[in-house]
């Protein structure tokens, strides 16, 4: 995680710059792009009309302290719309700019170009002003000025300041492996990298513009969301003005802060002044697990995925396989068998081999091999050893290999070895033969080690309705193994590139959306066919640019955390609009009785919350519209918790807390707000 | 138990008995399944087909569709019109009724073609026998029309791919012979068989005991009644509709017209679960709109057979009920059954007078007309109900946390688009038309006085109820409105107009849409739209959006009414 993720969520800094752009928000022009809230700034002109009006000498409209209040509660209102809208940018872009701050202005070693040849020549300049092509260099203890592939060396890079991640991570050019970020710091070794994006069009850059409000696009459910609330606006508008000829034949005079408390009470404005800082903070939840997200689309669209592709190294199981257990062969010491393995893969670097020796936990400086030569791992004996001085020959192999060994030497090859080595095979574990002077020792056993908690997580998603599908390189029946052990509902055995393609394809065809997580080149055409193509930050440039989002901390396990955002997303629209429309019920019953009360005195049967008087009736409501907006600021920011328990229940859950809350909250809400505003009303 | 009360839960239960299968025959003919009557009918369906020049095997698109439906219509208004303003020395006219005013006609012309059947005249005296059986043919073939309409739509939810949603004509001669003419002709000899004329001949004449000669007008009735009740179009024959006793001569007429009242737009939903395979979908649309029915129908008996507060502080009892403007040979609770049943489901014939129903049974009678979605009109009554689903479809989709689908297809700005105008078309004819009247009368009273029969609220829920009527194509009125006025017949039927076929462009347009969408199979994490939780939020929708709004004009008419009446 990010060091600069803040729990909080109002920093005092944050609150303040939010409320100053509270107020830059009421200029009408960017009011209108929310159709709710712009039609509550005409009714808030409108009574600030009334209030000078009744200044000047109109008697018909109540009091001035009653038509001002109305005003200031409405004027209120759209500050607290604002506001919201206002604090989410805000923390997006601290979020943003904490993680921009780390690539501003440092030096970059720039080589320069005669011609078109690099002689190698240096000068250092501001990062700023390197572009797209251009090549730098970076040398152990420098910050890399900006993101690019490395075009020629490798280096350990510290990637700390990005992921929050401690250990350095190897970088080189060529490969997957080839790409650096800004920020970030060379350990050792030196690097020429290539500036791969024009200044100001990093992930980054791209991320801010995103949470800003100019270039922020509306998403496709944002839009379908807006136009129901505009089409709930329009009604009540309706209802508001024919009220007009409906009370003039009815002989109900009606004022006119009456009429625009009713119908600011009635649309929808708690999600209308919500809705924006909902979708921003969706994608500040996003950077906030360290995935940049390209669009706020790719968010709400990994709350639709049905099929994610996890890769199984890193994902699934742990890092590489680890030895679990030493079998020896009948007759022979399990001290001399352990030894024989741990002398084999003293000089093994490959993980495999140093996790025998993990197991074995035997002292290593016991072992002298002195004169000793090492043998080297080769695709063709498939094998690899030690011989040492004394003649002593110790092999270490896949089981055919070392059993064609021990059988051209004209020795037998004990029958429980081979038993050991099936058993281990159909366990999904890779079995090692080790032999002594072409005589078979035993066997190691080589296992996948699953992630801790894995099982759960992948229940969890199964219990959204996501489908899980392990990729690996394993033959079909290790595959299968692990794919069963880890709780996976499918996999893609001995998987090339194009066989992930492939299946994101037949997914697709069948109408579901799929996820994948990639960071090779080759993986390229498959996070573009990807509904949402997840990069790693650490992968090419390639690869970054065909998915939608980036995780920085190459993390693959956070495709899980991004459905979960996306879902919240949309969640917490959907309950916000129900709250929302669920509380007109009790506005109805507080605001239409107040209107016809002293024409039609029989209708204060209608007044169940019996709430003060008319002046009081209305304020309540009006307040109560204004208040719940920032009382629900929170909720919007943080999301709403999305539990895995099924779409019926979820519903059924959310209809009782949201619907059945949102009609009962605001009659309590109304009726306590009343009992204080009575005592001037 | 009460017999009265007893005569309300037969009906119920035999209109849902009869609906259940019937739904199943709907669907049948809607698929092109072979059903009993394919021998008799599948002739003359061809015969149809060849006359007009129809391959009904073409398949159409949903715009087609539309095109086939507006201009079949609109040829159908222009020759209502010319024969109304001319019936007058046409043939067939053995009392010498007269032509048709131009905005009466009009008024008339587009109340029977959008199957509201408002009818701003009286059969005895407005009408020739030959006007009677042209709109008795309007009554088939509107019903026709939005059956068919409905068809399109189920025919859309059923595809997972591509555009093709059968052929209209196909689905409207089929609702005409398959569905409507079978059940007519059995309702039809029923009520003839109880006395209901069925007679070309002129006014028959009797001389009563107190020696006056009384004039009895009469015609083809019993044909009319019966497919007035059928196709939920609700024009009667004579001016007192289904209260006249030739045209409901007695109880057991009075069960078979009004089970025939709520008989197809039930058996519709049935025939939907048919179609899409999904009987747990329909059953759940089916609780929705029956919960709401009962929600109307339990409170309208109630206050009907209570009596009326106001006679009886006079020290009057009132063991029938409230029995002012009814039938005694039907009683309070059937009545008010009747004007329950009349108004949900867009029918509009009456068997009582609305005007006289107590406060709260008038106000139950106008929300079932708000709504107009708890059964409604044959086919129409569901693409009303569609647009509910696709909003709460909406919501609850994103409340689950994925963006909405409904049976597969995602909802999107466009269909929320449509379905967002279509929901707000019906609140804003109804309360604007009112509005405007409202205004003109506050204006000027004196100048509108010859409108209103009351003053004060009841006079306002007199305005109220006729733009309620027309917005929901019912044709019932609340009477003591002087309707027969430019304004009225002109603004009325305007109302009409683009209630009837916006309502019905717009579901087959969302559909139709939906329909070329690509498929998405469902999972765990997709919403249930056949669970009673969603049933629920359709619920609540339909009550928040379609009758909430209507709360402050409700408060101004019925509800003042009611408690003027009731806590004074």
């Amino acid at each position: 995680m990010a060091k600069n993720t803040s729990n909080k969520l109002f920093e005092g800094a944050l609150v303040k710059e939010a409320l100053k752009h509270s107020f830059i928000k009421l200029n009408p022009r960017i009011m209108i792009r929310n159709p709710v809230m712009f039609t509550v700034e005409i009714g808030t002109a409108v009574m600030l009309a009334v209030c000078i009006w009744i200044l000047t000498g109109e008697k018909n409209q109540g009091s001035l302290a009653y038509n001002f209040i109305v005003f200031s509660v409405l004027f209120i209102t759209l500050l607290f719309a604002n506001f919201a809208e206002a604090i989410a940018e805000a923390r997006g872009k601290a979020q943003a700019n904490s993680l921009r701050k780390t690539r501003e202005e440092t030096p970059a070693k720039w080589i320069q170009a005669v011609g078109d040849i690099f002689v190698g020549e240096i000068k250092t300049v501001p990062s700023s002003q390197l572009i797209k092509g251009n090549i730098f260099l970076c040398e152990a203890g420098d910050i890399i000025p900006m993101d690019g592939e490395i075009v020629e060396g490798i280096a350990t890079i510290d990637e700390s300041a990005i992921t929050g991640e401690s250990a350095p991570v190897i970088r080189e050019s060529g490969g997957d492996k080839s790409s650096v970020t800004g920020g970030t710091k060379v350990l050792s070794d030196r690097i020429k990298v290539k500036v791969t994006t024009e200044p100001g069009e990093s992930f980054l850059d791209k991320m801010i513009a995103l949470v800003e409000g100019a270039s922020r696009q509306k998403t496709p459910n944002e839009i379908a969301l807006t136009i129901l609330l505009a089409g709930f606006t329009l009604v009540f508008i309706i209802v508001c003005v024919t009220l007009k000829p409906f009370g003039d034949f009815a002989n109900t005079p009606i004022t006119i802060a009456a009429f625009i408390s009713l119908f600011v009470c009635l649309i929808p404005t708690t999600i209308g002044g919500l809705l924006s800082a909902i979708g921003i903070a969706g994608m500040d939840r996003a950077l906030r697990a360290n995935v940049i997200t390209k669009s706020g689309k790719a968010v709400e669209t990994a709350g639709d995925l049905d099929t994610l592709l996890l890769d199984k190294t890193g994902t699934i199981t742990i890092g590489n396989r680890k030895a679990t257990h030493f079998y020896a062969a009948d007759g022979i010491d399990e001290q001399v068998f352990v030894e024989a393995c741990v002398l084999s893969s003293l000089a093994d670097q490959t993980p495999e081999g140093k996790s025998i020796i993990e197991l074995a936990n035997l002292n290593i400086n016991m072992f002298n091999t002195n004169g000793a030569r090492f043998i080297e791992f080769t695709a063709e004996t498939r094998s690899s050893g030690i011989d040492m001085p004394g003649g002593l020959k110790i092999r270490k192999g896949a089981f055919d290999a070392i059993r064609n060994m021990v059988i051209r030497a004209g020795n037998p090859f004990p029958e429980e070895v081979a038993l050991h080595v099936t058993q281990i095979s159909s366990k999904g574990g890779t079995p090692l033969v080790v032999s002594q002077n072409n005589y078979a020792l035993g066997v190691i056993e080589l296992q996948d080690i699953i992630k801790p908690g894995i099982q759960e997580r992948f229940e969890r998603l199964r219990k959204m309705g996501v489908k899980t599908v392990m990729v690996t390189g394993d033959n079909p029946l290790t595959a299968k193994f692990i794919a069963e052990k880890a709780g996976v509902d499918d996999f893609i055995a001995e998987a090339r590139p194009e066989d992930k393609m492939n299946y994101i394809k037949k997914e697709q065809q069948g109408g579901k959306l799929v996820a994948m997580m990639g960071d090779g080149t080759n993986d390229a055409p498959a996070l573009a066919q990807a509904d949402v193509g997840v990069a790693m930050n650490s992968g090419t440039a390639a690869a970054k640019e065909a998915g939608n989002m980036v995780d920085l901390d190459n993390d693959p396990t956070k495709l899980i955390e991004i459905v979960e955002i996306g879902k919240q997303l949309l969640m917490t629209r959907g309950t916000l609009t129900t709250f929302s429309i669920a509380n007109d019920v009790a506005k109805y019953f507080a605001i239409v009785p107040a209107l016809f009360i002293t024409s039609i005195p029989a209708l204060q049967a209608m007044n169940i919350m019996k709430l003060h008087s008319p002046e009081s009736a209305i304020l309540s409501a009006v307040i109560f519209n204004a208040i719940i907006i920032p009382s629900l600021i929170p909720l919007a920011l943080k999301g709403v918790a999305y539990k895995p328990i099924g779409a019926s229940a979820l519903l059924r859950r959310n209809l009782l807390i949201y619907g059945f809350g949102g009609v009962v909250i605001p009659f309590i809400g109304i009726k306590l707000i009343d009992m204080l505003v009575s005592m001037w009303f | 138990m009460n017999t009265e009360i007893f005569g309300v839960m037969l009906m119920i239960l035999l209109t849902v008995l009869l609906a259940i299968p019937l739904g199943s025959y709907i669907g049948k003919v809607y698929s092109g399944d072979r059903t009993w009557l394919d021998p008799v009918f599948a002739p003359l369906d061809r015969l149809f087909c060849k006359a007009g020049g129809i391959n009904p095997d073409k398949e159409m698109n949903w715009k087609q569709h539309l095109l086939a439906l507006l201009t079949i219509n609109f040829i159908w208004f222009i020759f209502s019109m010319l024969l109304l303003m001319n019936m007058g020395w046409l043939p067939l006219n053995p009392d010498a009724n007269p032509s048709m005013s131009a905005d009466l006609a009009f008024n008339t012309s587009i109340s029977f073609i959008s199957n509201t059947n408002l009818q701003h005249y009286s059969g005895e005296s407005g009408v020739s026998y030959l006007g009677q059986l042209v709109l008795m043919l309007f009554q088939f073939i509107s019903a026709a029309a939005g059956m068919a309409a409905c068809a399109v739509v189920f025919k859309a939810m059923k595809e997972k791919h591509a555009g093709k949603l059968g052929n209209f004509y196909n689905y409207f001669i089929k609702s005409c012979t398959r569905i409507l003419l079978p059940i007519s002709i059995v309702v039809a000899i029923i009520l003839v068989f109880n006395g209901t004329p069925m007679t070309f001949k002129g006014k028959d004449r009797f001389i009563s005991l107190q020696g006056d000669t009384v004039q009895v007008s009469r015609g083809p009735a019993a044909a009319m009644i019966a497919i007035k009740q059928v196709g939920t179009n609700g024009g009667g024959y004579f001016g007192a509709n289904s209260a006249h006793p030739l045209e409901n001569p007695n109880y057991f007429t009075n069960i078979v017209e009004d089970v025939c009242i709520l008989l197809i737009p039930i058996a519709m939903i049935f025939a939907l679960g048919y179609i899409l395979k999904r009987k747990k979908f329909a059953w759940m649309i089916f609780a929705v709109m029956m919960v709401g029915f009962l929600l109307l129908l339990i409170p309208a008996v109630y206050y009907e057979m209570k009596g009326n507060p106001g006679i009886g502080k006079m020290g009057i009892t009132q063991p029938l009920g409230s029995m002012e403007g009814k039938e005694v040979r039907f009683g309070s609770a059937a009545s008010a059954y009747w004007g329950i049943s009349t108004t949900v489901t867009s029918n509009g014939s009456v068997n009582a007078m609305h005007d006289s129903f107590t406060p709260l049974t008038g106000m139950f009678a106008m929300l079932g007309m708000m709504i107009n979605s708890f059964f409604g009109g044959v086919g129409v009554g569901f693409l009303n109900f569609y647009i509910f689903i696709i909003i709460a479809v909406f919501i609850s989709g994103l409340m689950v946390g994925r963006t909405p689908e409904f049976l597969g297809k995602k909802i999107e700005a466009k269909e929320m688009k449509i379905a967002a105008i279509i929901a707000l078309l019906h609140p804003f004819l109804i309360l604007a038309g009112t509005a405007i009247a409202a205004h003109l009368y506050a204006g000027n009273p004196t100048a509108y006085a010859s409108w209103l029969n009351n003053p004060g609220n009841h006079g306002f829920s007199e305005m109220l109820y006729e733009f309620t009527s027309s917005s929901a194509n019912n044709g019932s009125g609340f009477e003591g409105l002087g309707d027969n006025t430019a304004f009225w017949n002109i603004s009325c039927g305007i109302v009409m107009l683009l209630a009837r076929f916006l309502p019905i462009i717009g579901p087959v347009a969302i559909a139709g849409s939906l329909a070329a969408k690509k498929y998405v199979p469902e999972t765990v994490g997709t919403l249930q739209t056949d669970t009673s939780t969603f049933g629920i939020m359709v619920f609540a929708v339909i009550l928040i959006i379609a009758a909430l709004s209507f709360f402050p004009a409700l408060s101004l008419g019925p509800i003042a009414e009611y408690f003027s009446l009731y806590r004074s």
